[in-house]
């Protein structure tokens, strides 16, 4: 975590795979505001990930991680630089077919949640399935079947106020799954949890990245919920300094504390 | 996004906030109310003037007698005795266009029949007044030009007077006593109902001109003469050539006035319509102002909406909506809100017209029309206070929205 060149090398190195990275992001920068009050958040960030990877993305407050996630997210943006997302380049996309793009092949979970108020947890899953246009029945059945898969089968007509908040997370990640995006994006998603819930929506994320060989890129400040990930990026002024299979990241002791819990919570179907 | 989807969101937005989706909708309720109400009652006020034309006659003129002026001293218009009754005849036999010509003299006295009596108006005139008034007789017959000719004691009873006087019926063929002469009843009229001035047009007895004249008022003058045109455009032509038929007739060199007066009803009741639709108009302009001021309360209300909810259009940008689908949904809430008040405007306006129209005595006519108008400004209300605020809301950016407080 000291020199950042030589991180960046070691970045190239760890993915030296000829196959097509899922996301490919070079030279990305992004600048808010301009002249004087300008902030360069973001000031050239260069990274591949491939199909399922579970990447954790680490690093103090204010180093760029959320600007990061946005444009990984396709929620904005770059001032410059190239994005290819699954061979294409959507660094200079529309509004529309962003939001096409979000629709189709992102999956995003955020720390808030994000639900929609008075809204039961069926409906809010629905929600990225009414704007892919799926017809109602197909709707209902698929949100039923994601609302099963991340455990809440009996909680279809609960509303976000009358679930906690590890639950609520899961039906944000139910919803993020709605479309079958083969990348899940979450930013500080446990941030807003205690420690139980914090490790249950972690096997969650790892049963989809194993099992569903779905890509998860999320952001954390906690050493111990990078510990689920196979792979720690780390920010720090708008820069990736570190880039290393959590296996050398994340401390031993951390790794075992954490992934102790696991195995049970794994062998659900 | 289909419209179902779309509608059943804006019914749920607008049910959270009941209340204040009410308040909304009330500039729009009042406006569409306004719109329905003053169209009914401006319907219904021309519709009556109109048929009090109609009932008048078609495309009338009428003659009356010209004001004496005695040392300055106007004593009235109709105060002289001037028309007299070859006049009519020359009317009708030498003006153009002219449809048919009738001698008008009227007087009132007590009716007698057997037991009953009854104080009416006795009218004298010939038998061209029932085309000229649009008279039709109900039973009997009209008396004849020959009739009037012989000054015949035949008498024609409007419906009023044949209640009165026959309440068993048996009119025709009767006996009446009018100022001790005997009348023998030859024809009732047809029911025509009230005038353009509330008189009931039925509480009449009509008589021969001639009879009139000789037995009861003992005049050698006539009060009017009813004299219709052919068509409505002909009727300037008609005052014109009367007139200077008259004045050749009576003598009148052309430093003396008129001694007579032409009246053109029909210009008399256009100026009334003229009148009615002027406070049609007026209340249709109070309509307008408040459904723009309901508008503007949607645009307000809107605006708030959009503002309260920029999170959710984040988080709806962010699992796909594109800026197409949040305008749309925020249009369509914003004319769920106009097209409901205007539907209760609708029920409103029809019921405030109604029952005024109970209340009032006077006539309405709401008109399928005027419902759709309605309904179509309430509609154009919507869309066009509505699209700014959903303008607004699908140009938000995504962060910027999702990390609104
Ligand atoms: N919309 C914005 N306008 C201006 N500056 C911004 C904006 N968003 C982020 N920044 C700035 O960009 C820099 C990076 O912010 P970012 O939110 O990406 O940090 P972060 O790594 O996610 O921090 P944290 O761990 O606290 O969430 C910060 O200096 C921040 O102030
Ligand atoms: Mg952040």
């Amino acid at each position: 975590m000291t020199d950042g060149a030589l991180a960046r090398g070691r970045a190239t190195e760890a993915a030296p795979s000829t196959r097509e990275p899922l996301i490919d992001v070079r030279d990305m920068t992004k600048v808010y505001g301009e002249g004087d009050t300008a902030v360069r958040a973001l000031r050239g960030v260069s990274l591949r990930v491939q199909a399922d990877e579970f990447v954790a993305i680490m690093g103090p407050s204010g180093s760029g991680k959320s600007t990061f996630m946005h444009l990984l997210g396709c929620l904005d943006r770059p001032t410059s630089g190239s994005y290819r997302l699954a061979g294409q380049e959507v660094s200079r996309l529309s509004r529309d077919e962003l939001a096409a793009v979000r629709n189709r092949r992102i999956g995003f979970v955020f720390q808030s949640f994000n639900l929609l108020a008075r809204t039961t947890a069926q409906e809010n899953v629905e929600l990225p399935l009414l704007y892919a246009g799926v017809p109602r029945d197909l709707r209902v059945q698929r949100a039923r079947a994601l609302l099963q898969q991340v455990g809440l089968g009996d909680r279809l007509g609960h509303r976000p106020s009358e679930l906690s908040g590890g639950q609520q997370q899961r039906v944000a990640i139910a919803r993020a799954l709605a479309n079958g995006a083969p990348l899940l994006m979450a930013d500080e998603p446990t941030g807003n949890l205690d420690s139980a819930s914090s490790a249950e929506i972690m096997t969650l994320f790892r049963e989809l990245n194993r099992r569903d060989g779905i890509t998860v890129v999320l952001v954390t400040h906690d050493v111990s919920v990078a510990a689920w990930s196979n792979r720690v990026v780390t920010f720090r002024d708008g820069l990736i300094i570190d880039d290393r299979p959590s296996a050398e990241a994340v401390p031993r002791r951390v790794r075992e504390s954490m992934l102790g819990t696991a195995p049970a919570l794994e062998a659900r179907p | 996004m289909s419209i179902v989807n779309l509608l059943r969101i804006a019914w749920q937005a607008l049910r959270r906030n009941i209340t204040r989706s009410i308040l909304t909708m009330l500039g729009i309720i009042i406006g569409v109310g306004a719109v329905i109400t003053s169209m009914a009652i401006g319907a219904g006020a021309q519709a009556a003037v109109l048929a009090q034309i109609e009932s008048l006659g078609a495309n009338l003129v009428v003659v009356i007698p010209g004001a004496i002026t005695s040392g300055g001293v106007s004593l009235g218009t109709g105060s002289r005795t001037t028309l007299k009754l070859p006049d009519v005849d020359a009317i009708a036999s030498t003006v153009p266009d002219v449809a048919g010509a009738a001698p008008y003299s009227q007087t009132s006295a007590q009716v007698v029949a057997g037991g009953m009596n009854w104080y009416t108006v006795i009218g004298g005139t010939t038998p061209s007044y029932t085309g000229v008034r649009s008279w039709s007789v109900a039973q009997g017959r009209f008396f004849t030009s020959a009739e009037v000719d012989q000054a015949a004691k035949v008498a024609v009873l409007g419906n009023t007077v044949q209640q009165n006087l026959f309440p068993e019926g048996g009119a025709v063929g009767s006996i009446v006593i009018i100022k001790n002469v005997p009348f023998r009843v030859v024809g009732v009229l047809a029911p025509k109902g009230q005038s353009g001035f509330g008189r009931d047009q039925d509480d009449t007895v009509m008589v021969p001109i001639t009879t009139l004249l000789d037995r009861l008022t003992g005049q050698t003058w006539v009060q009017n003469f009813f004299v219709s045109a052919v068509t409505p455009e002909a009727v300037p032509a008609v005052v014109d050539a009367t007139e200077r038929l008259l004045r050749l007739r009576h003598h009148l060199t052309v430093a003396q006035p008129d001694d007579f007066t032409i009246r053109n009803i029909a210009d008399v009741q256009q100026v009334r319509l003229a009148t009615s639709q002027t406070q049609a108009l007026l209340l249709a302009g109070i309509a307008v102002v408040s459904l723009v001021v309901g508008g503007i309360g949607i645009m307000n209300i809107m605006l708030v909406s959009v503002t309260e909810r920029t999170r959710e259009i984040g988080l709806r940008m962010a699992v796909g909506a594109r800026g197409r689908d949040i305008l749309l949904q925020f249009l369509v809430e914003a004319l769920t809100l106009a097209c409901l008040g205007g539907l209760i405007g609708i029920a409103i306006g029809v019921g405030t017209a109604q029952g005024s129209s109970a209340l009032g005595h006077w006539p309405v006519i709401v008109s399928p029309f005027s419902i759709l108008l309605g309904f179509l400004s309430s509609l154009l209300v919507g869309v066009v206070f509505g699209f700014y605020p959903a303008q607004r809301a699908a140009a938000l950016d995504p962060i910027v929205a999702l990390r609104y407080e």
